[in-house]
């Protein structure tokens, strides 16, 4: 916590948690799919639901997923700006159980490709993402990201330290999900500064990958 | 507790053994925590001052008016009754209340603001800051020095106690800004690390105990007008300090005061929207008939 922290960010208001932890929100999951949505139904839960509409939550959701900051003066336009590109939208209540009252599920389409992500709004525009397509995850943001998706087999967290350590990148978390015992897994690891390229590609051609994805360190705007 | 790191009189030692004014001592934390130069961080720190120049005149300029109809306009209002003559105590004060007004109508409708320290009590600093240093004539220079006693005088609150409505209600966020704005306005018109710390102390607790009571979950009513009312506290709180007046008690026990007492606001109290005002049956429109204003 710095004294920007206190005099910032700089934001399109009203709330620092409905709106620009939202826009945050919605840019992690555009940037985890890779490119802007065809499509996104976008479930409200708690508060975000109750209060959201009053505090431009919906438009701020999108405005992330269209790829603004939360400084953007465009994001009260977002709808607008969302049909014009082609972005099909459509908000729903939903109830995600036990988890923090400022909460969304996205389910993102593109070219075939479907990704949900579940995060919170957890204050001061600071976000948690706790599930991604059904693993429990926990990500802020903050580090640049790389998710590997791939079948649970021994070893697998081993070659992938294996090429960053040999990039000289230092992993500031590293975390295997997996739905069951040699099932599907997603592993996310956090970095201290963004892979190159030629990094991300050494992931992308290991064996027994299935998919590497990479979430540069999201902005704050300002 | 006297000279604990993060407190209030941790920083005011250094200022004093260096001899240097606080926002030396906050710049300077703040050049060896990030790596950058002071020059970089006072450009950046300006940035932020236009951005909230910006909205202080569009909000005046252009009536806001939030998607739920409760805040409509209110600033360039006061703006009208000002040219209108009808200022009480004169202009300075009044447009001291519009700016406040201003920047947080703007934040309501969806514009652009520097959360300081939050969203909901953007208006503060802005205010407070912009209005006394256009009629006591100071520098842009002098400014961002006193916004860097500001955000220091933040990260003081951040650390003892929160700065958080959901935290520690009203107090936490309209009183923790203008606790800032106090002490950064002593330091702006030449007053001592003493004498900032005393202005901190004064403001928060002029509003110990206030509570988070957002009518409809929004950062609409009271919260716009807290707003005023928190940078007309940060200019009394100033003026009382430089005129000599000493708090009984420091600013770092009132700030840790302030947590504790946040701590044990009952949960209504503290931005759910379910107690004090925001437990008010809102009156219907006239025009429109359904459940806000409208008009």
């Amino acid at each position: 916590m710095g004294i920007f922290d206190i005099i910032g960010p700089v934001m399109v208001g009203p709330s620092s948690s409905h709106t620009a932890g939202a826009v945050r929100i919605g840019a992690f999951a555009r940037k985890l799919l890779g490119e802007e949505p065809a499509s996104a139904a976008i479930g409200l839960h708690g508060s975000f639901a109750a209060t959201g509409e009053g505090h431009g939550t919906p438009l701020a959701l999108l405005a992330g997923l269209l790829g603004m900051d939360p400084d953007d003066e465009g994001i009260p336009a977002a709808r607008e700006i969302a049909l014009e590109r082609g972005l099909a939208f459509r908000f729903e209540t939903v109830d995600l159980g036990e988890v923090h009252p400022n909460s969304v599920r996205l389910d993102l389409a593109q070219d075939g490709a479907e990704l949900t992500v579940s995060a919170s709004s957890v204050g001061g525009g600071r976000i948690r993402v706790f599930d991604i397509d059904g693993f429990q995850v926990d990500l802020d943001g903050v580090y640049p990201t790389v998710l590997l998706a791939y079948p649970d087999r021994a070893g697998a967290v081993a070659m992938v330290t294996t090429i960053l350590s040999n990039a000289g990148m230092n992993i500031a978390t590293i975390k295997a999900h997996r739905a069951s015992r040699g099932g599907q897994a997603l592993m996310s690891v956090e970095l201290d500064h963004t892979p190159t390229a030629g990094v991300l590609n050494a992931l992308r051609h290991l064996p027994h990958i299935d998919q590497v994805r990479f979430v540069p360190r999201l902005g704050f705007g300002g | 507790m006297a000279t604990t790191e993060g407190t209030l009189a941790s920083y005011r030692a250094e200022a004093e053994e260096r001899g240097v004014p606080l926002s030396r001592v906050f710049l300077d934390g703040e050049s060896r925590q990030s790596g950058k130069r002071p020059e970089v961080l006072e450009a950046l720190m300006l940035e932020r001052m236009n951005v909230m120049r910006q909205a202080v005149a569009r909000g005046l300029a252009h009536p806001q008016r939030s998607r739920s109809g409760l805040v409509r306009g209110d600033a360039a209002r006061m703006e009208a009754w000002i040219e209108g003559g009808g200022s009480l105590l004169g202009p300075a004060f009044s447009r001291l209340v519009a700016a406040a007004l201003s920047v947080a109508e703007v934040n309501a409708c969806m514009g652009r603001i520097v959360a300081s320290p939050t969203a909901g009590a953007c208006g503060v600093l802005p205010a407070a800051l912009f209005r006394v240093a256009a009629e006591k004539g100071c520098t842009d220079e002098a400014l961002v020095r006193a916004f860097f006693t500001a955000g220091g005088i933040g990260l003081c609150i951040e650390k003892l106690a929160s700065l958080s409505g959901a935290e520690g209600g009203c107090q936490a966020e309209v009183g923790s800004a203008s606790a800032m704005a106090a002490g950064a306005l002593v330091e702006l018109m030449g007053g001592t690390p003493a004498q900032v710390d005393h202005a901190v102390a004064f403001a928060l607790a002029n509003v110990m105990g206030l509570i988070c009571d957002p009518v409809k979950g929004l950062v609409e009513v009271p919260c716009v007008k807290r707003n005023a009312m928190g940078a007309v506290n940060a200019a009394a709180c100033a003026e009382m300090a430089l005129a000599g007046m000493e708090s009984v008690f420091p600013a770092d026990a009132v700030i840790e005061t302030m947590g504790k007492v946040g701590r044990r606001i009952p949960e209504e109290y503290r931005e759910t929207a379910r107690g004090g005002l925001a437990a008010l049956p809102v009156p219907a429109c006239e025009t429109c008939g359904q459940g806000n204003f409208c008009s």
